[in-house]
């Protein structure tokens, strides 16, 4: 294969591994059935369906693909939950909900490169029996969900799609759902609720995973755009040799996405594990702006617990304990989360010395008191008490005291929600307050309107 | 239900709620994508074709879906109500979303919030962020509305207007964004 041309001002940075971003800002590139086939497209689809459908699960396992959408699970072990004996039909659902803070990558998949997503799809639907799969986009992507029906309609055109695909004797169908602009839709069960025309209240687990009750009470598969993506280089290269990619339990690529305070933020696709954060922010974006330092990060999406720039993390056991700073962690999914945080989506959102930390916290406080979906009441109530004691800290209005009650309401939501969303939003008013406690004191004062006892009483009902 | 529409000034700019054959036959065509007895799954969708051709969610149209997918018009209600991404008033011509969250604010989402109030004239005073998001220029032809992240945190702040995507846009741009959509061919 010639060498893959990028356009001007897009090239990817040299410590990038372009995989499933090959196609991205590629020069001579559309998102045509067309050009995707010229550059071999559709041909691991071939491969795959003249495997037996488990093996090719098997190989997703030995790839050790772990989940891109932010939990990090292993792929093709949640493949392995549809229940043997099951009789009902399996339905594949991609999570293109993409939202979470700080991540913007499956935009550039679905807008540039819908046909990588679309065989992964089918590879996938395929391997785990499927003969019907949606892909949910949010309703943010007008532009991404009309891309995408073209492209089916592109796919069943050349028979990757529909009866019978490549006389193999397996059908499937591939619809596009759009959201309708509720993060919440983002959390499986939620989805599902969603795409059954409902509230998208998450559902009360166990069972824990769609997998074993899902759709229409049915097994089924959810899987974020990304990591379908692999599946179709698994197939390609087969999963001990896509396992070599990376660092042992962390395999693969992974985009990470930066924004925020750098020279050059954006996309950037590396082998997990393979890279610094220092690497990332300073070689890849070109570190602070000039004149600033950076002050703080968070590594994975805005629900993940924030990093000081300043910090030292002890990780490992045994002989194997070191003490490694901010800049010398790993950015792969157990180095991330060693140091008290997590991977998540990969959006690395950086923040520099210009920036108010009360004003962060603030930011993401609104975000998730609009966003709780308000099935449980720690996260529907404390989301919005959270916003409230944040407004009045940036605003010069707070107690020294309100910290300490911000950070017992935060305590309260965590572990006591149906969903994953009580410590998507808790755990960055934890972590932001465990870390910069005193700055947050610091902009608070005893001599306030909400210094008297009886408007400490109010508070409480706010 | 009536109680959830208030006249908007942007109602101008798009036609009243009415069923004709293209509309219908687009709807049967959503409703097949799901199985036979799951016709609910389509509400969805049906509510995007509706507020895409006629700008929001009117009343009857609520009874019209609903009827037409074998449900209660408070199953439909319920789901509108909820999404942020359905309106039950009608928007201006132009309906301007601006990022809010955090990298997009931190690129100068809300500066540029303030300077798109200015220049449409919509007043969003009297806007909070669940109950009543948008508002509308008196003249009708613009509305504006803080969304939650955008997926493009890279390039903010970024912004929809209508269903166009655009990045990159400070509050200095304002003025050359408008100036896109109303110049006189449009």
């Amino acid at each position: 294969m010639s060498e893959v041309q990028y356009l001007p001002g897009k090239e990817p940075h040299p410590r990038e591994y372009r995989m499933i971003f090959k196609n991205v800002d590629r020069a001579g590139w559309d998102p045509s059935i067309e050009c995707y086939m010229n550059d071999g497209g559709y041909d691991q689809l071939k491969a795959a369906l003249k495997m037996d459908p488990i093996a090719i699960r098997e190989e997703v396992k030995t790839s050790g693909l772990r989940g891109r959408g932010g939990a990090g699970f292993p792929t093709g072990v949640k493949w392995g939950f549809i229940p043997p004996n099951n009789t009902k039909p399996v339905y594949l659902i991609c999570n293109c909900d993409e939202s979470e803070p700080g991540t913007f990558k499956d935009r550039y998949i679905v807008h540039q490169d819908p046909h990588q997503l679309i065989e992964g799809m089918v590879i996938s639907a395929f391997s785990v029996g499927a003969h019907v799969a949606y892909i949910y986009i949010r309703e943010e992507f007008p532009a991404g969900a009309e891309i995408l029906e073209t492209a089916i309609e592109e796919a069943r055109a050349k028979g990757f799609l529909g009866k019978d695909i490549l006389g193999s004797g397996f059908d499937l169908e591939i619809y596009v759902h759009r959201g309708a602009g509720a993060y919440i839709c983002g959390e499986e069960t939620g989805l599902i609720e969603s795409l059954e025309g409902k509230r998208p209240y998450p559902r009360i687990k166990p069972p824990y995973f769609p997998a074993a009750l899902g759709l229409y009470m049915a097994p089924t598969i959810v899987n974020n755009v990304e990591s379908l993506c692999h599946v179709k280089h698994i197939i390609e290269r087969g999963g001990e040799e896509y396992a070599k990619l990376g660092v042992p339990r962390n395999n693969g690529t992974r985009i990470l996405c930066v924004s925020g305070d750098v020279k050059k933020p954006g996309y950037y696709e590396v082998e997990v594990g393979k890279l610094t954060m220092g690497e990332l922010l300073n070689d890849i974006c070109g570190g602070p702006k000039d004149g600033r330092t950076l002050k703080a990060v968070i590594p994975g999406g805005s629900s993940a617990k924030i990093l000081r720039c300043d910090e030292t993390y002890k990780i490992g056991r045994g002989d194997d304990a070191k003490e490694i700073s901010f800049w010398d962690i790993d950015m792969d999914f157990d180095t991330v989360a060693a140091c008290g945080s997590m991977a998540g989506s990969g959006g690395v959102i950086v923040m520099d010395d210009s920036r108010k930390i009360s004003w962060v916290l603030n930011n993401l406080n609104h975000f998730y008191a609009h966003e709780s979906c308000g099935q449980c009441t720690p996260c529907r109530e404390g989301s919005t008490w959270m916003k409230k004691i944040s407004d009045r800290i940036v605003s010069g209005k707070a107690n020294p005291e309100d910290v300490k009650t911000l950070e017992e309401v935060a305590y309260q939501i965590d572990g006591r929600t149906v969903c994953a969303f009580g410590e998507a939003s808790s755990w960055p008013v934890e972590a932001i307050i465990s870390k910069f406690r005193d700055e947050l004191v610091a902009e608070t004062s005893e001599d306030n309107e909400y210094k008297s006892a009886e408007a400490l009483e109010q508070m409480k009902y706010l | 239900m009536n109680a959830e529409h208030a006249p908007s000034p942007g109602e101008k700019h798009f036609p009243p709620f009415a069923v004709d054959a293209e509309f219908e036959a687009a709807a049967d065509k959503r409703i097949a994508q799901y199985p036979e007895d799951k016709k609910r799954s389509a509400v969805l969708p049906l509510l995007h074709n509706t507020q895409h051709k006629f700008g929001y969610i009117a009343p009857e149209a609520i009874e019209w879906i609903a009827s037409k997918l074998g449900i209660e018009p408070i199953q439909v209600l319920e789901v509108v109500s909820f999404y942020p991404g359905f309106r039950q008033s009608a928007p201006g011509k132009f309906h301007i979303r601006v990022c809010r969250t955090l990298s997009c604010a931190m690129a100068g989402s809300a500066e540029l919030m303030d300077k798109l109030e200015e220049l449409t004239g919509a007043d969003r005073s009297k806007c909070d962020p669940h109950h009543s998001p948008i508002a509308v220029s008196p003249d009708g032809t613009w509305s504006l509305e803080f969304a939650e992240c955008l997926a493009s945190c890279g390039t903010g702040p970024v912004v929809l207007v209508n269903d166009d995507f655009h990045e990159d846009v400070p509050a200095e741009k304002a003025a050359e964004l408008m100036e896109k959509y109303n110049s006189p061919a449009k």
